[in-house]
């Protein structure tokens, strides 16, 4: 340790201001990724998940097909052929003896088969007829409200286009199951939004005032939950009186629906309650002097309206099954309401299925919808996971 | 555990009276009753008599009495096992229903072994085989049984059944054996027609049931004491057996409280398509035609079905799983 310490070497200031942060300065993604919103950081998560978003656009293109379901259906719902009573499906063509052409069907031949009886239709193969494109066909009233007669496919102007095929009274099964979607396709959104505002508010009452409440709801629940749905959907839907207009058969079915359906969710609503408004923040809340309603509706409720909304999603196959499962019995829907249980309801003689199987087509677009429902739903309940 | 049996035994009580109430006054809500529909055939016949019939129907009936009166007759006539004349053809419910009864709980208690069974076996090996060929199949068949509504399932299969094979399938048993009394032959019978029937029912349940075996499954297999097990050379299968296993049981005593409303509602729909001798129909044609008596008795049947099975599940749970029997008395 005798020798001198070094010459001092000329060492570098950075006349540069000193940022203390430097070390953990985030990366633009980085930045985009911590101060993104509790729902976009939702919508990522649901992004990465491909059949929730597939599901997803197929239920939007589903939703929007009955926006306009008076363009895509060739004919009305009610419109009958007196001539062709269970018309089998007929098939688009391209091609007549071997030369391409614009898309046709071949005009539907009928014969009564001497022994059964039966009504034999057969493809005239001499005869194609051409589809038409972005015409004017049967006039109807769009949205029962305004007048007009313009639609993305025709029938031949001499000849018929069934698509999937026409039922007991002649009419077109393809125009029946667009038309139909309208009413399927809501009666679970609706049933869904009346049993999700049961939930909030009785559920809500029960989680957060607690006591003698919170028993009473506790029970019904119990008593709701334990109980076989379809028995009783049955009885309540028979209670409908029959001089109801179908209209209000609608809503009472809805009614009916929401009515069984919401414990489930209630349930979910009244332990998160419970457990939330223990919380820091809701104490807090409470102390400077806010009101109950605001605490749930400002404090509480956001913190698991991302849950409620992805169970409530779930649940909307149940509804849609439900609906179909009552009017297929003949105690849902009743016509002139057409939904595709009132379509299947058609299908329940088996015997008249074995010889016109496309009766039972109406129920490939309801499995589709649930199946497409229960991925979103799956995906949805994913991404509001706070722990994945 | 005594006292926790006790307390849910009495609770059953309020409830199934409550239900009881609400069921009468349901099926009673439609406007008219079960008269009107046969005086306005007699009287579009012409017939000069049907008011006065009418008259004598209701009071043979007690229709002329207020509700709540016809109600508490119903209840009391119960205990004796007594429920009231159907309307339909003026015979005693419980006439009526006994069979009914009996073939519709054969029925259920097969679906829920069936389900038991096949979701089991199913749900084990889609656990242990997790992402391979066995385990996508397994989840593919789940979401079609979630997806496909079960009457469409009978129809399909009375279809193929009809068309393919040249059988209907409907009923429960061969026509040979109706009203016949309880024999061998008719026991194997009704076991043959049942096996459709189950099937079509316990799809959609088994599907539920796989998932949640399968989830539980896969917590438990990742946890320290199965590495433990298995680091120290345990077999595979006694592993498995002896102990992730048995934790990742409860469901399926913990769901019949959810399986059994499932079911029996599946049954309900399905015995129509298939026109079992269940209570499915007579309870579909009872509310179409304003037989209070008769649905409401259904109805009842129905939910009694379902309290006492939740209340097994309950106690079969309490006595399986010592978290639970231990929690329950810890509470106290």
């Amino acid at each position: 340790m005798t020798d001198a310490p070094p010459a001092r070497t000329a060492h570098y200031v950075s006349r540069e201001p000193w940022d203390p942060y430097i070390a953990d300065r985030l990366t633009a993604e980085q930045e985009k990724f911590y101060m993104a919103g509790q729902w976009k950081l939702m919508w990522w998560r649901f992004r990465r998940h491909r059949p929730a978003v597939v599901s997803a656009v197929f239920l939007l293109l589903m939703y929007a097909s009955t926006l306009i379901s008076e363009w895509i259906a060739p004919y009305d719902l009610h419109t009958r052929h007196i001539r062709h009573i269970f018309a089998p499906p007929q098939s688009v063509h391209l091609f007549h003896e071997g030369e391409l052409r614009a898309p046709f069907v071949y005009a539907l031949k009928m014969q009564r088969d001497p022994d059964t009886l039966q009504r034999v239709y057969t493809e005239d193969l001499t005869k194609p007829q051409s589809l038409r494109f972005f015409c004017r066909g049967e006039t109807y009233q769009f949205w029962g409200l305004v007048e007009g007669s313009f639609r993305f496919v025709c029938p031949p102007t001499e000849g018929t286009f069934f698509f999937l095929g026409t039922d007991r009274l002649g009419r077109d099964m393809f125009s029946r199951i667009v038309y139909a979607a309208r009413i399927s396709l809501t009666i679970g959104v609706i049933g869904i939004v009346l049993s999700f505002a049961l939930a909030l508010v009785l559920g809500g009452l029960a989680g957060y005032y607690g006591g003698w409440i919170d028993n009473v709801v506790q029970r019904v629940t119990e008593i709701i939950r334990s109980f076989p749905h379809l028995p009783l959907w049955l009885a309540l839907s028979a209670a409908l009186p029959v001089t109801w207009s179908p209209l209000l058969v609608y809503f009472g079915i809805t009614l009916i629906l929401a009515l069984l359906d919401w414990p489930g969710l209630g349930r979910a609503v009244r332990s998160k309650l419970l457990a939330l408004r223990e919380e820091d923040y809701a104490v807090a809340a409470q102390l400077m002097g806010a009101k109950p309603s605001r605490i749930i509706g400002r404090h509480l409720l956001p913190g698991f309206m991302s849950h409620l909304i992805a169970s409530a999603t779930l649940s909307i196959p149940s509804m849609i099954l439900a609906e179909t499962a009552l009017s297929f019995l003949g105690l849902g829907l009743r016509p002139p309401i057409t939904s595709w249980g009132v379509l299947l309801n058609e299908a329940t003689d088996i015997n008249v299925v074995a010889v016109n199987w496309w009766l039972m087509l109406p129920v490939v677009p309801v499995i589709l919808v649930i199946l497409a429902y229960q991925f979103m739903g799956d995906g949805m309940r994913d991404a509001a996971d706070p722990y994945a | 555990m005594l006292n926790y049996i006790a307390r849910r035994v009495l609770l059953m009580i309020p409830t199934l009276f409550v239900i009881s109430a609400l069921v009468y006054v349901i099926v009673d809500l439609p406007p008219g009753d079960c008269v009107t529909s046969q005086i306005d055939e007699l009287l579009s016949r012409g017939d000069p008599d049907a008011l006065r019939r009418a008259d004598e129907l209701r009071s043979l009936y007690g229709l002329d009495q207020p509700l709540w009166q016809r109600y508490l007759e119903w209840v009391a006539g119960m205990f004796q096992w007594d429920f009231g004349l159907s309307c339909q053809d003026t015979v005693p419910v419980g006439d009526l229903i006994g069979e009914r009864l009996m073939l519709t709980m054969v029925m259920e208690v097969s679906t829920i072994a069936f389900i038991w069974i096949v979701s089991f076996i199913i749900g084990v090996y889609a656990a242990t085989h997790q992402y391979q060929a066995g385990d996508y199949i397994a989840s593919f068949i789940g979401f079609v049984g979630l997806a496909v509504p079960n009457f469409l399932l009978a129809l399909v299969l009375l279809y193929v059944g009809k068309v393919y094979f040249g059988l209907s399938i409907g009923g429960l048993m061969d026509p040979e054996y109706i009203d016949k009394p309880l024999s061998w032959g008719k026991v194997s019978s009704v076991m043959q027609h049942l096996i459709i029937p189950v099937i079509v029912i316990g799809t959609s349940g088994t599907a539920g049931m796989i998932r949640r075996l399968r989830a539980n499954l896969l917590d438990e297999l990742q946890k320290q004491y199965v590495v433990t097990g298995r680091a120290k050379g345990l077999p595979p299968m006694k592993l498995l057996i002896k102990y992730p296993l048995r934790h990742a049981l409860n469901p399926f005593v913990a769901d019949i409280g959810n399986l059994l409303p499932e079911v029996i509602s599946g049954s309900v729909i399905v015995s129509v398509v298939l026109s079992l001798p269940t209570t499915g129909p007579m309870l579909l044609g009872a509310l179409k035609t304003q037989d209070v008596n008769l649905a409401a008795t259904f109805l009842l049947f129905v939910a009694v079905l379902t309290v006492i099975g939740t209340l097994i599940s309950d106690l079969l749970l309490a006595a399986l799983d010592p978290r639970i029997r231990l929690g329950a008395t810890a509470e106290k």
